[in-house]
């Protein structure tokens, strides 16, 4: 999309603001609505708008396809140690007040916050994955047909 | 294009009825990312359908039926926004009244999603895993890092 000037600028304006947006979502979750699924989502269509309007090659410099498919992966595996702890400090699967040794509350918040970014990773990584699957399939159309 | 005006039409819709996280979903993953994958899709099909040869009478009433079994379904349910239905008298209060004094944090949702039910969460997590992976595997594009990986095996030989 090289000659669609107007696209170009306004997507630069927006990408910073989506992200940032997507940051404030995930760690800000406990107090106003939205958590991990709501940020990762934001996340990956800041980064897909970014491949659509630019290239997509320039999107997977920012983050390329192996990292990406490592970010599935993590997300589901943080979550579920996080649950995996709770059961060394002799309480049960996922029950995150065995985090904080010392209030069972602060614990609750550490372990809402890990799990949630958990989700955040897995579910942006899963967005960005199918995008970039689908997306390095096309048959290159060529430019001036838009 | 219907379905990205109708998805944000109904990211409104669940705002007036205080589901902000849901409309938040809803905006991104329906009107944002299914048009991407659905244009990225078409781009990848052949313009014209191909005309089946099968009548179109068994699915209509195939869907007809099914449609029917749904709506019978519901006749069941209580009656919208009705004060007795069991999701208002069960676990809701109980989930209302225990967060202050459990988890301490003023988002009752995020607490029901990631602490009570941390369970049905990290199952969702798992599903949207899955999917993607299913994505990845049928469209042949979870090789990891193939260069290196064809460098290494020159290096075998």
């Amino acid at each position: 999309m090289k000659h669609h000037l107007i696209l170009r600028v306004i997507t630069k304006l927006l990408v910073g603001p989506i992200m940032l947006f997507a940051f404030y979502v995930q760690f800000h979750g406990d107090y106003s609505p939205g958590g991990g699924f709501q940020a990762g989502v934001i996340m990956a269509v800041g980064i897909i708008i970014y491949g659509i309007v630019f290239d997509m090659e320039h999107a997977k410099k920012v983050l390329p396809a192996w990292f990406v498919h490592k970010m599935l992966a993590f997300g589901v595996l943080l979550y579920t140690f996080t649950g995996v702890i709770s059961f060394f400090r002799g309480k049960n699967f996922l029950d995150y007040s065995a985090l904080s040794p010392h209030s069972a509350i602060h614990g609750q918040h550490y372990g809402i916050l890990i799990i949630e970014l958990g989700v955040g990773i897995t579910v942006s990584g899963v967005m960005i994955a199918i995008y970039y699957a689908f997306g390095s399939r096309t048959s290159e159309i060529n430019d001036a047909e838009w | 294009m219907l379905s990205g005006v109708f998805s944000l039409l109904s990211a409104l819709l669940l705002i007036t009825l205080d589901a902000v996280d849901v409309a938040f979903t809803e905006a991104a993953v329906g009107a944002g990312i299914s048009i991407v994958l659905m244009l990225s899709t078409l781009t990848l099909t052949s313009r014209r359908e191909k005309k089946s040869k099968n009548s179109n009478l068994i699915p209509l009433v195939i869907v007809t039926l099914t449609g029917l079994v749904l709506i019978y379904g519901t006749l069941d349910m209580p009656n919208f926004g009705a004060a007795d239905t069991p999701s208002q008298i069960h676990v809701a209060r109980e989930y209302i009244k225990r967060t202050p004094e459990d988890i301490h944090i003023p988002n009752i949702v995020t607490a029901i999603l990631g602490s009570y039910r941390g369970y049905d969460t990290l199952g969702e997590t798992a599903v949207i895993f899955t999917a993607g992976i299913g994505v990845l595997l049928i469209l042949g594009r979870l090789s990891l890092r193939p260069r290196r990986r064809t460098k290494k095996i020159e290096k075998v030989l």
